[in-house]
Order: structure tokens, then sequence, then C-alpha cells
């Protein structure tokens, strides 16, 4: 990670009244996608940090492994989410010792939830993406709001990509509306491999016209076996 | 320990200089049932003797993770033993939450004794009921120590505590010295050897006792009783290098010859195992 020696504003554009002002966040740019499948979850963010207009670093992981089976991706303001992940972890030992086992995913969901509200009125700006197995072993995939607003759903995507994304998705993957009768399956008909290809391709599309996203993608697939990453290159520009 | 009029309150001295308070939790720690420890250059093994109140009950808790790095064995009123190692996990979890790394046994270890002894010079608290082995492993290598209630602690290639404790101090005292180029199945099965010596009338089984381990890439676990089962069993495998070793000891030691026959089932042949040591009481 380069240094910066003079700080730079986080907003750049000129304010509309003379006299800038500090703020407490900057945005690191980023993008997260999670896919959750009938035994498997793909977890991907890029590898892209960025502040203003600049690259602080191309190889900069936004995904944190908090248990055995559930992973969380953000992005947003990193200093905010690494504080985030840390606090996520002292939790997750305390209910170790507590309970004798590890966290289940829609546990974890609640936690990071009610974590995120502790800070209603000085959030984490952390956009954060949950993905992981359930108490059943079938994928899922928790998508949140920075104060901690949550759904889980069977695909989601967060971050400066997102709007690029998104809609992809929902093209691809073909989510049927809550509000259908009879309910159907949050999960998607999609194979491990076909979901990880996917990833990939809508990581390619949104580094095309998305400027905070490129450099690389890491995709964490979990399923039954355990946990495995890939990576992929991306555009530099 | 005789009664006297200077050991009602803690914070009273008595003429000879001494706080019988903190010396009767100390005696609470030698009542309860054994706790053992003992360390290589690559592993720390804690085993516990475990004492249910009776049949129809389930057994004491002794073994505590309290991180990965860090285990405890308790003696002695476990209630306070569970109150300490609550104390002793929030203090690894915030330092590992600000430094992002793992709290150095060593500084913990006088945590607990700093807090221990906040009980000795208090007129309403009294001094905690149970004596720790706390087991870790950091960048200076494994460690084990023991906690008071005294507030003082101590560092030690092996040591145990609680009831008939002496009798696998004696066995530990015998061979510590080749405890440092132990392997871990070696340092478990010194560890089993020991609890014998303070199980001297049961029979060693996953069901009387319990062994954890931490050492080098190897973070704390207590080990499940098909693998302690496993290795008791490989203590009857050994047991013929350990009648012949003992042999040749009892000639050089004549007046320990009764102590070699509780440890080793002596001469006698390896099936005589089966039916438990020596008749031999405390």
């Amino acid at each position: 990670m380069s240094m910066v020696f003079a700080p730079r504003m986080a907003e750049a554009a000129p304010s509309s009244h003379a006299g800038a002002s500090w703020s407490p966040y900057d945005n690191n740019g980023g993008t997260c996608v999670a896919i959750a499948g009938a035994d498997y979850c793909v977890i991907a963010a890029d590898t892209r940090m960025s502040t203003g207009f600049s690259i602080l670093t191309r190889d900069y992981s936004k995904i944190h492994q908090i248990t055995e089976k559930c992973v969380l991706a953000s992005s947003g303001f990193q200093a905010d989410v690494r504080s985030l992940q840390k606090n996520l972890d002292a939790r997750h030992q305390i209910y170790q010792h507590q309970h004798n086992k590890q966290m289940s995913c829609p546990a974890m969901a609640q936690l990071l939830s009610n974590t995120l509200y502790y800070k209603r009125f000085f959030p984490y700006y952390a956009f954060n993406v949950l993905g992981g197995l359930d108490n059943e072993g079938k994928g899922c995939v928790y998508t949140y709001d920075a104060v901690g607003s949550y759904e889980r759903s069977g695909y989601s995507s967060q971050g400066s990509g997102q709007t690029l994304i998104m809609p992809v998705l929902d093209n691809q993957l073909k989510s049927a509306s809550p509000l259908v009768l009879p309910p159907r399956e949050s999960s998607t008909p999609l194979t491990e491999n076909e979901a990880v290809d996917l990833i990939k391709d809508t990581f390619a599309s949104a580094a095309e016209r998305d400027i905070y996203t490129g450099d690389g993608v890491e995709i964490v697939i979990i399923n039954k076996d355990g946990i495995r990453r890939e990576t992929m290159p991306l555009k530099r520009d | 320990m005789f009664r006297n009029q200077y050991d009602t309150d803690v914070t009273t001295w008595s003429p000879a200089g001494r706080l019988h308070q903190v010396e009767y939790a100390m005696e609470a720690v030698k009542q309860g049932s054994a706790a053992i420890g003992l360390r290589s250059k690559t592993h720390v093994v804690l085993a516990a003797v475990n004492k249910a109140s009776s049949e129809l009950s389930s057994h004491q808790k002794k073994l505590f993770k309290i991180d990965n790095h860090i285990g405890i064995a308790m003696a002695g009123l476990t209630a306070d033993g569970r109150v300490l190692s609550r104390y002793m996990r929030s203090e690894c979890i915030n330092h590992k939450f600000v430094y992002e790394s793992p709290l150095p046994v060593g500084r913990l270890v006088v945590q607990v004794a700093d807090k221990a002894q906040v009980c000795t010079q208090r007129s309403w608290k009294r001094p905690y009921g149970v004596g720790l082995l706390v087991a870790g492993l950091d960048e200076t290598g494994p460690h084990l120590y023991q906690n008071c209630p005294s507030g003082n602690y101590f560092e030690f290639h092996a040591f145990a505590i609680g009831s008939r404790s002496q009798a696998a101090k004696t066995y530990l005292e015998r061979k510590f010295e080749s405890f440092m180029d132990c392997s871990k199945e070696e340092l478990v099965r010194h560890a089993l050897h020991a609890v014998k010596e303070s199980l001297q009338e049961e029979e060693l089984s996953s069901a009387n006792c319990g062994v954890a381990i931490v050492g080098v890439g190897e973070p704390f676990v207590i080990l499940d009783s098909k693998t302690l089962q496993a290795y008791i069993e490989s203590l009857e495998g050994a047991k013929d290098d350990q009648a012949t070793k003992i042999e040749v000891e009892e000639e050089r030691n004549p007046a320990v010859i009764e102590r070699q026959d509780v440890s080793g089932g002596g001469g006698v042949g390896v099936g005589a195992e089966g039916e438990g040591p020596s008749d031999m009481e405390t």
C-alpha cells in the first residue's frame, strides 16, 4: 500500500460553501457479490482498494472468514470493515467458549445485524454480504445495509459495482418474487462451477465501466468439503 | 492446621506473620482432585483426575481452553476456577483485538496472580479457592505455570496439585529431566503415568481422567475420550519397557521399591495391569 503524505479530503469535488470540512469516512470502493446454491455458496470481491480517483493497492482482500462455514465480504470504508471484522471475531470466540461450538451462519447473520445497528448513530461505513452454509448445509446469502437491515436471499451484490452486477444476476438467476404463492425456495438452481463462471463474467463486466472495480477478483467457495479460494485477474485501468 | 483467633479475616495477620485465610484457601486446593502438567521443548500437556460426586452425576470439568494457545487445569473450588477462566478468556480476546497477536502466557499469569492478590487484601472479599496449572505457547516457547490463591505464581517443567498430588510429583521428579526431548506421545504417556499415581486404587480409564495438549503449530485441544482411551491402551504396550527400566532402578534405590511397585506393576507381567495398580494406601 502506498504512503499518502499529504492528507487528502474524502470529497474531491468542490463544496457549495466556502470552508472544507473533515469527514470521518472515506470510500475505498470495490464490489462484493455472493451466490447461494443448494449445497454451496460462492462469495467474491474485487481486490482493488481506492481513494478518490487514486488506487491505494491492487491486492487487498475484502473477504474475511469468520467461522468454519461463514464468510463476510464487505465494501465501503475498509478501516470500518476491518474494525467490524475484528469485532465479529471477538464475539465469535466468546460464543465458542460459551457454547462449545461454532456459530451457525444464520446466527452470525443476526449478530452482524445487531452489531451494525448498535452503531446506528455513527455507523460502520461497510456494505456487507454474508455467505455460507446454514444448519442444513444449504447455501445462504445475507445482504445488509450500513445500519444492519438484512435479508436472506439467493444472491446479492454490494458496493460500487452493485448497480452494474445486480441486474445481470437478476436476469440469470431468475429468483421468484417473495410475493408469489406457493412460496419458492430462496436458493438458486445453478451448479457450483456455473456459479463461479457467472461471478467471473459479472466482475469482468463491472470492471469495464466501474472505475473502482478492477485489478483482480477473489472468489471463495464454501461447500460441505470445506472452503477453497480462486483468483482471477481483472483489467487494471 | 488448627483454629486460632487470627484466622477469621483475611485482613488479619497472625503473630507469626501469616494470613491464615490465604493458607486455608490453599488447603482447599489441596483437597481438590489432582491436576498435573508437564512440558517438553515443543508441547505442554495437562492432565486432570475427573471425580464424579456420585455414579449418577457427570464429572467435574477441570480442563478449560482459554485461547488457541493457552489452556488451564484447575484443582479446588472449580466454581472459582470457572470465574477465573472467564476472566482469562476475556483478557486474551481483548489483547488479540488491540494488538492482533496472542497474549503471552507469562503476562496472563501475572494478571491472574494480581487478581488473586487483591482478594487477600480486602476485608469484604475472600481468596479464590482454586489452583490453576496454566499451559501455553508463545513466542518464547511452551510454558507451564501454577497460580495459587495467595497470588503467587511459579513456572515449572512439571508439576501436580490437588489431592494425592505428591505421588504424581514424585513420579515427575524422577522423570522430568527426560521430558524436554520427549515427543508428544511420550509426554502424554508420562502425564497418564503421573495421573495413575494419583489414582492409586482405581484403574485408569477415559472416564476418570482428562488430558489436554498445546504445542508448536497445534492449538490447545482437550482430547476426546476415544483418543484418550487409545493413549491409555498404549500405556499397556509400553509397560514392557517400563518393567525393565524399573527393575534396574530398584537395584539402585532399594528404599523406593514400594513406590516402584505402584507405578510399574514392577516385575509383574503386563497382564496384571488390568487388575489395577498396587494395594498401597496413601
